[in-house]
């Protein structure tokens, strides 16, 4: 029995590792553009970018799921009524194509659209945390700002944001459990069928050495690359 | 022939006039020195000059070719800015070397940057490549820090970081080299090192305008002496004539004040 619940979970967690890895791939470089867009000069893209972070940062990541994953849907059926009604616009016409997206697909992008607005305010703190100074002997130097920003400036904010991206990274592990929201099943929702078919509560308390392990390799891999970086201080 | 011109430069920081009309010229091989108390706009005049700030009025040309003149409403372009601030190096107080780079990345970082976008780089690039590592390590002798190549900014004193700074601004052969206050963060027992590079380089003829608090050092390097006070040039002339005899009375009192603290 346990190994066959090993197993089992093992499968869920394939799923969770997945939504872990996408979330990642996508939202680390999005985080980047959107920490640039809420300190750009132009005030109206600056005002739009941090209201949209701040909407995203400050309603629950479930909601933004089922928000995500039905709302299309909503959409859809409310123009397809209109349309019924007689309304002719084309507008509408194109809300009514709206459907419900791929489970899979809805879950990646609300976890990337809400870790993103996470890291760009941690990107934004690295980036402010710079000082002048090292803009300043870039332009002196005749470096064109793209230079000064990838040459001089960026390998500082990393050293910088590794502890508070590494928290926020091992958080991300843990929230794909929201995914069983919009029944993604992952490694919770896995553990919870043996409630029903075996009546077995134990196999959801064992999912936790799944995380616990998995979080326990992350906090080694940043200490490593931490550590890598030590060889100059900002 | 003049290598720099500057004229009537004013510069505002909202309600506050920084500089209120400052002007002068230099010769190719003179070693300036501004003095000065704080607050009195030295530090403002010489980021105008070099586009760390945008002057409100005035003009500035090198070899009499104007660079910047703010009555001129048709934009500059970065560009163009990066292109003209090639003619000036600069050194910081707060020396602002990069920390992920070594001694000699530090120094090579620019050059080795502003080759890449000569047409001929890809074809000889392990020449060019040769050359400025070469280069640097020759600058970086000079200042007397070829054992500290590889070592990183962290592990360097304050005087040893502001030598590799002035290294790195002399990679890129500037027509004229700027010093922003180059020992007021440094120990006083670092100053001294850092006043033996700048004059051995004067004695190489290399063009510079040093903004210091070290009367004696100024007295003693410079050809020309520019007393500033109050966003205005007091007075200027020969260390002798400016520093020994001052004429006006704000540069009386100030360089009173100095000597009877020495």
């Amino acid at each position: 029995m346990f190994i066959q619940v090993s197993l089992s979970l093992l499968e869920g967690f394939k799923v969770t590792l997945e939504i872990f890895l996408l979330t990642l791939l996508f939202a680390l470089p999005l985080g980047l553009i959107m920490s640039f867009g809420s300190m750009c000069r132009v005030k109206v893209v600056k005002w739009i970018v941090r209201t949209f972070i701040w909407i995203i940062r400050g309603t629950p990541l479930m909601l933004q799921l089922i928000v995500i994953y039905y709302g299309p849907g909503l959409v859809g059926t409310w123009a397809q009524g209109l349309i019924n009604d007689g309304t002719v616009n084309p507008i509408i016409q194109w809300f009514a194509t709206w459907h419900v997206f791929d489970r899979f697909f809805a879950l990646i992008v609300a976890f990337v659209i809400n870790y993103s607005c996470y890291f760009s305010e941690i990107y934004r703190g690295g980036i402010e945390s710079i000082p002048v100074g090292q803009y300043e002997a870039g332009q002196v130097l005749g470096m064109t700002r793209v230079q000064i920003f990838f040459k001089v400036v960026l390998m500082q904010v990393v050293k910088r944001i590794i502890p508070p991206m590494s928290n926020e990274i091992i958080t991300l592990v843990k929230d794909t459990s929201l995914a069983r929201v919009i029944m993604v099943y992952e490694i919770i929702w896995e553990a919870q069928k043996f409630i029903k078919s075996e009546g077995l509560l134990w196999p959801l308390f064992y999912s936790a050495v799944y995380y616990l392990l998995f979080c326990g390799i992350l906090t080694l891999l940043f200490g490593y690359i931490e550590k890598k970086l030590d060889y100059y201080k900002i | 022939m003049s290598i720099l011109k500057v004229e009537n430069i004013h510069k505002k920081f909202g309600r506050t006039e920084v500089l209120k009309g400052v002007g002068f010229e230099m010769e190719k091989g003179e070693v300036l020195s501004i003095l000065g108390s704080s607050g009195s706009g030295k530090t403002t005049l010489l980021r105008c000059i070099n586009f760390l700030e945008k002057a409100d009025i005035g003009r500035i040309s090198v070899d009499d070719n104007v660079i910047f003149d703010a009555s001129d409403k048709s934009k500059i372009t970065s560009a163009q800015i990066r292109k003209v601030q090639l003619n000036f190096g600069m050194v910081f107080q707060s020396f602002n070397l990069f920390p992920q780079y070594n001694v000699i990345e530090n120094v090579t970082l620019a050059p080795k940057l502003l080759a890449k976008e000569k047409d001929s780089y890809s074809a000889n690039k392990k020449d060019i490549i040769n050359q400025i590592e070469a280069e640097a390590t020759e600058i970086l002798a000079k200042v007397g820090l070829s054992d500290k190549l590889a070592n990183y900014p962290c592990q360097l004193s304050g005087g040893q970081q502001q030598r590799v700074s002035i290294a790195r601004a002399l990679a890129l052969k500037p027509k004229i080299l700027f010093f922003d206050e180059p020992t007021s963060a440094l120990d006083p027992e670092l100053t001294g090192e850092i006043l033996k590079v700048i004059k051995n380089l004067a004695t190489q003829n290399i063009t510079m305008v040093i903004v210091t608090h070290e009367i004696g050092f100024a007295r003693n390097v410079s050809d020309r002496i520019i007393f500033m006070d109050n966003g205005i040039i007091a007075e200027t002339g020969t260390p002798e004539e400016v520093i020994d005899n001052p004429k006006n009375e704000r540069t009386k009192a100030f360089f009173n004040l100095i000597s009877q603290k020495e």
